[in-house]
């Protein structure tokens, strides 16, 4: 964070709700999420003689996605607010969220009274105890004096080692009271930094003694190397050994889909081909990634011929699901700096031969080489939307098929062009976070796609987006279901579409009710036509894709089976019935 | 996978403050863990708490429940010293049926085990052990026949013995040794400040 120390370093008496925002200030906070609430009241009193902005959302669940949004398009720590009570427990659904996908952020919650903690008072609720297993730490601040240094920890531990969550829960009579307040006095802790571990040189010549003899290798690039800015380490270490680069779903964009060395998107809906090179490799190189069961498949079976070699700065990771043959601690960057004068030029020639074959049989294939007959399909679309938008453009996604279908079909080039909710999977994560990710990056051009399920869940803060005047475009892949679901019960549960029928409002309607234009497409030849109405259109826009509705994402391993049992679409996607 | 299960005993350097012990007890909790006994108290620095933990997990439990409290912001240093060679301790107080004929018997065994009675009431005695679990489970079933009216037992204190240069030392753990650690850094933390720092060469006690 940038820490200004411009403003006169003389102590003053300042109250709580003041050092608050004095503090995000000298912390570098531009924005700030938020809902206001009686607990809370006393800061944003304050926030009125304050510089930064504040984003009034409409549901708190939205402020920390947006926050998370924010962090992820932009690396630094986004910040959400709250009062007690329900306004904190509408947080707790974002910041599992960071938590799994090691999303920087600082949930402040405002808190009754200290001398009325644990007397269930009017919106009590015990959100430090809430939230202890989903934050990498929290704080419950009773007294003026102690907020200063709660935040600047907070914000410190949120951006440090392997990023994560942060909540500031503080009494209100914290806010009220007043104390001395100096920003030097209140230095973070210098509490032991993790890792205390870096690889020792024997380590390191171990791992390069096994890139440098491998035949088969693979990279596994994961979501560490955009966390790390580790992309141009990676690109020289696989470009060095002549490594193919395999990504899971937060890794795309750690490297450039364009890369002849990339091979794609691993796991439950990634290219059959990769996941057949990780099953052939005899040594996977793992960069800041956590082997999660959606990119294994059943764990007895993964990658049996394969050493390992697992980078990665939490230590807690290594040897979670697989074994790591040489784990290597420490930050990415540092390490693969440190591993690269081991690496020697190599060519592994016969080794992409043998991945080029399986490629021929891969289900996924190049979308524009299939014919079209005038029906729309979601990879149609997004693909559309990747050639449309030359790539360049930030994707928020929700959770479902659209979300595989957008990480199949638009390439990403560059990291933070993707944010998508991969570990815990939250329905309702896109519009929010597409709010957060626009702030952190006002000239990005930036597009939601979202299903029409998880679009409903949050879809409130289309009131914020209008508010804001933010030029935020929304693509609904609508396909009347909850996708993913009812490809799971037409796999698994012998086609009962139990609860996955969806009934959804007239979106354009509904964005026109907030002021947006909304389009409503349903044939192929008018996505292009669409998507150049709504691109040049100056602020924020919505298009209804009506796509096929029982459309499947393939390839597909099921849930524990071998990564290289793949199911594979039936029949190719022209040959499809019709249903009309 | 389903493991061996054996006690784990975990040496655990917290920072003094509310809600250390909750985050501690939530790692174990919400894997389903059990903790066998736990017990915490002060340590020779100030607002520094040591806890002991004994659980019954596998072995790669175990080296993730390590993994996990080191994450811990509040924690400053883990070590799981259940391969390390240490002195255990745990007390008990037992309360036990004494008639005055029993009385002599009762304190014969006492004196046998080094134990202390330290309340004598017309109908029963408590007995104080402090030692070993093995030595204090040995005197439970000794009284049992007498009729134990009530027991409270500590968790255990464990210590490693003589000179050690914390968790990286010359005792190779496997574990720690996979994820190639060549230094530590001793910084600010408490973690240097340890050093348990006895001369003596280690021996039975």
């Amino acid at each position: 964070m940038n820490e200004t120390s411009s403003q006169s370093a003389k102590p003053r008496k300042l109250a709580g709700a003041e050092i608050i925002w004095e503090c995000l200030e000298r912390l570098g906070v531009e924005h700030v999420f938020g809902y206001p609430g009686g607990a809370i009241l006393p800061t944003y009193d304050a926030l009125t003689k304050s510089r930064v902005h504040h984003v009034l959302v409409r549901h708190e669940q939205g402020a920390t996605h947006m926050a998370d949004g924010y962090a992820r398009a932009s690396g630094r720590v986004g910040v959400a607010l709250a009062t007690s009570g329900p306004g904190a427990t509408n947080m707790v659904t974002g910041i599992a969220t960071a938590m799994m996908d090691s999303s920087p952020i600082v949930c402040i919650t405002g808190q009754v009274g200290s001398v009325v903690l644990g007397s269930d008072a009017f919106q009590e609720t015990d959100i430090t105890g809430i939230t202890l297993p989903i934050t990498k730490h929290n704080y419950l601040v009773t007294r003026a004096d102690e907020i200063a240094i709660s935040l600047r920890e907070a914000f410190q531990i949120a951006a440090s080692d392997r990023p994560g969550p942060v909540l500031v829960d503080i009494t209100k009579d914290a806010q009220l009271g007043s104390c001395e307040f100096d920003w030097e006095a209140a230095a973070p802790r210098a509490h032991r930094q993790v890792p205390d571990f870096f690889p020792a040189p024997a380590k390191l010549n171990e791992a390069a003694v096994l890139i440098n003899e491998s035949q088969r290798p693979v990279i596994l690039a994961g979501h560490g190397i955009i966390l790390s800015g580790a992309g141009e380490e990676v690109r020289r270490l696989a470009e060095t050994a002549d490594i193919p680069v395999a990504l899971t779903l937060l890794g795309l964009g750690a490297f450039p889909a364009s890369h002849p060395l990339n091979l794609g998107m691993m796991g439950m809906h990634g290219e059959a081909w990769v996941n057949q090179a990780i099953q052939e490799s005899d040594l996977l190189i793992a960069l800041g990634m956590r082997f999660d069961d959606r990119v294994t498949g059943k764990l007895n079976t993964y990658a049996q011929k394969a050493k390992k070699i697992h980078v990665e700065i939490d230590r807690a990771e290594i040897n979670k699901n697989v074994h790591a043959d040489v784990p290597l601690i420490g930050d990415l960057r540092e390490v693969l700096e440190r591993l690269l004068p081991l690496v020697k030029p190599n060519r592994h020639s016969e080794w992409w031969s043998q991945v080029h074959v399986s490629k021929q049989d891969s289900a996924v294939r190049d979308i524009q080489n299939l014919p079209d007959n005038g029906h729309l399909y979601a990879a149609h679309v997004i693909n559309d939307l990747w050639r449309e938008t030359k790539g360049e453009a930030i994707i928020v996604t929700d959770v479902g098929q659209h979300q595989m279908w957008e990480a199949q079909y638009y390439h990403h080039e560059k990291p933070r062009s993707l944010i998508t909710s991969g570990g815990l999977g939250t329905m309702g994560f896109s519009l929010p976070a597409a709010i957060g990710a626009k702030f952190a990056r006002p000239d990005a051009e930036v597009w939601v796609v979202a299903g029409d399920g998880g679009f409903q869940m949050t879809m409130a803060e289309l009131a914020t987006i209008v508010q804001e005047k933010l030029n935020v475009k929304i693509a609904i892949i609508n396909n009347g279901y909850l996708g993913m679901v009812r490809q799971w019960q037409e796999f698994f549960y012998e086609g009962r579409y139990a609860g996955t029928p969806l009934l959804s409002p007239d979106f354009v309607k509904l964005a026109e009710a907030y002021g947006i234009p909304g389009l409503m497409v349903s044939e192929r030849s008018q996505v292009v036509p669409a998507l150049h109405t709504s691109r040049f259109h100056a602020g924020a826009a919505l298009i209804d894709f009506r796509v096929e509705q029982e459309d499947s994402v393939y390839p597909m391993v099921p849930a524990g089976a071998d990564l290289h049992a793949m199911i594979r679409r039936p029949t190719p996607l022209v040959e499809r019935p019709t249903d009309d | 996978m389903t493991e061996r299960e054996k006690t784990h005993t975990f040496v655990v350097y917290v920072e003094n403050k509310p809600g250390v012990l909750n985050r501690i007890a939530s790692l174990f909790r919400r894997r389903g863990y059990n903790i066998e006994s736990l017990t915490v108290g002060h340590t020779e620095r100030p607002n520094i708490s040591r806890m002991t933990i004994v659980s019954s997990i596998g072995e790669g439990a175990a080296h993730r429940v390590e993994a996990n409290i080191y994450k811990l912001v509040s924690v400053l240093s883990v070590e799981d010293v259940t391969h390390a060679t240490t002195i255990s301790r745990s007390l008990a107080l037992i309360k036990v049926v004494a008639s005055e004929e029993s009385r002599h018997r009762l304190m014969e065994i006492v004196r046998v085990f080094r134990a202390r009675v330290v309340d004598l009431a017309p109908r029963s005695l408590i007995i104080e052990i402090t030692g070993a679990e093995d030595k204090i489970h040995a005197l439970v079933d000794v009284l049992r026949p007498f009729g134990i009216l009530e027991m409270v037992r500590t968790g255990q204190v464990v210590m490693r013995r003589g000179v050690q240069e914390r968790a990286e030392s010359s005792s190779p753990k496997p574990a720690q040794d996979d994820i190639g650690r060549s230094e530590q850094k001793t910084g600010p933390g408490p973690s240097g400040a340890n050093a348990l720092v006895e001369a003596e060469h280690p021996g039975s006690v």
